[in-house]
């Protein structure tokens, strides 16, 4: 219970968390003690999916705008890292160069967002995502075509970014500030607005809340992260080229939401590990199984099919809610119960109703 | 004059396609507001049966193709009942979720049926390699049977919401679903009938499709670029995603044979963005306004 105005502004809700948190921390800064270069790799690739997944979590989960297009400001990002630093420019200056052309990007397209409602946005996004592709493809004086771009290790105010702990750290920092910016986003104004927006649009409208405002700031601050997380996907890859950023991870990026569970940013996180886990998991799977089903190609994309559907018919408010549930069990044991949980139906009322 | 013509032509027919993959979305957005992003999986699955039926187990041509659109009618009946049925009443983001998985899932199941794999197949139709003679224009039967294939399909259609008693059920279900309900329509089978219908013009789309395009796991790309048909068409309206369809078709064909390459591949989402822009609803979308 909150008892004091300051207690309000307090990042973390009492000394427990404190401790969980402090404790997560540790692990974390040791974990290049912990695990080898392939685990850190792993890792980092976890916090770079949740960086887009924040990113992404603001605009879906709070601001209730569903983008199929996010792969085009991841590449946005990677490429414009790639670009300056083929000038020689210092990663210092190049990252929040991504964040800002990648932010840019996402204005251009939430503004069509303001006149488009539901699922025409979302195909217009998806339309923005093929345009850049090909764009990435053609302009070959910029990008290099399909032929790609390598990169060299990111050197970070004269730091070389050289090795897997050094890069690791790197993104998890990066990773905590955007956890930082989202918690706080989501308590200012701005925050309030998106949720307001997402829960309903008029019912925001009539309560002052600048519509366009809020849903063009929505699509840049996701599109920025996300342009964050393609600056740091472009050093971990060393090599960009338009086929990375195809509506797969689009959709993968959906994926990270959805299972993640919606409408949280621990979810976002959730969902990264997820994300990341779920190869390794079919890796082992097909060492298990017999060679007729291991030997198929294709079994990843199917775990995420049944992953998705299952969490959707099950569980949708994704790992997310599960660790919610399993947190609600602990606290009100022995009397738990489920209809705490359950969920309620709306029922169509028309176009746009 | 005669480049023209000829690339309209190719147009119309490919257009056709993207019409039928459109038009199997607007069924079932129409009647149940889910959109289904499976339905260009869908589709390709539909051409992986006919190719089983017809070229694999050697039956006639007419017959594989029956039995295929049959399965595609079974194959959209469970996927309502196993997915669609339980989240009714849940957000349409959840929905359309749930039908990415189920496109994602088509495709790498697809690719693991013995017989079916990541290979391309051809598919050998009675009209394949025949062209008709038309003054100057050489038109090849495969693109006129896709024309006159869904020209047929689309007037069945028509007819079917017209007069049958079922057509008109389901229409009434699309409109108003409480009032339908009261009016002693069942919902649930309604639903169900809905989806194996859109499953079975996709299906036939997929039929259509594979003689031009080839059997492959990823033919269901195609779906991607029925979307913009659908909104173009205004995603509410039949004759609208027909004719969103020829005119994504028939841009695509002008922009490969007069525009630098690359501009073929996305000439759709271009015009879909334009038209966007001006009609937020599409060109036959009708603007609708929200009660509080």
């Amino acid at each position: 219970m909150k008892t004091s105005y300051a207690h309000d502004l307090r990042l973390f809700r009492h000394r427990g968390d404190v401790v969980w948190y402090g404790a997560l921390g540790l692990i974390l800064l040791a974990a290049p003690l912990l695990t080898d270069d392939y685990g850190l790799a792993q890792l980092s690739f976890v916090c770079i999916y949740a960086i887009a997944g924040v990113g992404l979590m603001l605009l879906s989960g709070f601001t209730g705008l569903i983008s199929l297009g996010h792969a085009a400001f991841l590449a946005a990002g990677a490429y414009t890292t790639a670009i300056l630093e083929q000038q020689g420019l210092d990663f210092a200056i190049a990252l929040p160069a991504a964040a800002l052309v990648a932010g840019l990007l996402g204005v251009m397209v939430g503004l069509p967002a303001l006149r488009l409602s539901g699922i025409y946005l979302t195909i217009a996004t998806l339309a923005f995502a093929f345009i850049v592709e090909e764009v990435l493809t053609r302009w070959k004086g910029l990008t290099g075509g399909n032929a790609g771009m390598l990169l060299d290790d990111a050197s970070l105010l004269g730091l070389a970014i050289d090795s897997e702990p050094r890069f690791y750290y790197l993104a998890l920092g990066l990773l905590v500030l955007t956890m930082l910016a989202g918690i706080n986003i989501l308590r200012a104004p701005l925050g309030r607005a998106m949720i307001a927006v997402r829960d309903s649009e008029t019912a925001a409208q009539a309560m002052g809340v600048n519509l366009a405002m809020v849903k063009t700031t929505a699509f840049g601050l996701s599109a920025a992260l996300t342009g964050i997380a393609g600056a740091l996907y472009a050093h971990k890859l060393t090599y960009i080229s338009p086929e990375q950023f195809t509506i797969f991870v689009s959709i993968e990026f959906l994926l990270i939401v959805i299972i993640g569970g919606l409408g949280s940013l621990h979810g976002a996180v959730f969902g990264a590990i997820f994300v990341i886990v779920l190869p390794q998991l079919v890796l082992i799977a097909r060492e298990l199984l017999p060679a007729a089903i291991a030997g198929l190609p294709g079994l990843e994309a199917a775990a995420f099919g049944l992953a998705l559907i299952l969490f959707i018919l099950f569980e949708p408010m994704g790992l997310y809610g599960m660790w919610a549930k399993l947190r609600h069990y602990g606290r009100t044991f022995p009397v738990y119960k489920k209809a705490t949980f359950r969920r309620t139906k709306s029922f169509l009322k028309g176009e746009g109703g | 004059m005669v480049e023209f013509a000829q690339q309209v032509i190719s147009g119309v027919a490919i257009g056709c396609v993207y019409g039928l993959v459109a038009l199997g979305f607007v069924l079932v957005y129409k009647a149940t507001e889910v959109v289904n992003f499976a339905q260009g999986e869908l589709m390709m699955v539909g051409a992986f049966f006919a190719f089983t039926f017809t070229t694999l187990t050697g039956l006639s041509f007419w017959i594989g193709v029956g039995a295929a659109v049959a399965a595609m009618a079974a194959l959209g009946a469970l996927i309502d009942r196993i997915v669609i049925r339980p989240l009714v009443g849940q957000p349409a983001f959840a929905i359309f979720m749930a039908t990415v998985g189920i496109g994602l899932l088509a495709r790498s199941v697809a690719g693991m049926v013995p017989g079916w794999g990541f290979e391309t197949h051809a598919l050998v139709t009675p009209f394949s390699d025949r062209v008709v003679g038309l003054g100057t224009l050489t038109l090849s039967q495969e693109h006129l049977s896709i024309i006159v294939a869904t020209v047929l399909l689309v007037a069945l259609l028509a007819a079917f919401f017209r007069f049958s008693r079922l057509g008109v059920a389901m229409q009434a279900t699309s409109q108003n679903q409480l009032a339908a309900a009261y009016m002693g329509i069942p919902i649930k089978r309604v639903y169900m009938l809905i989806w194996a219908l859109s499953a079975a013009v996709a299906g036939f789309a997929g039929i259509l499709l594979a003689p031009i395009a080839f059997v492959h796991v990823n033919m269901g790309f195609i779906g991607l670029k029925a979307f913009p048909a659908a909104v173009l068409g205004g995603f509410g309206s039949i004759p609208g995603a027909i004719a969103g369809g020829l005119i994504i078709g028939v841009v695509e064909a002008l922009a490969g044979f007069y525009l630098p390459e690359g501009f073929k591949d996305v000439a759709a989402y271009v015009v879909l963005l334009a038209v966007l822009i001006v009609r937020p609803r599409g060109l036959f979308g009708v603007s609708t306004r929200r009660r509080v």
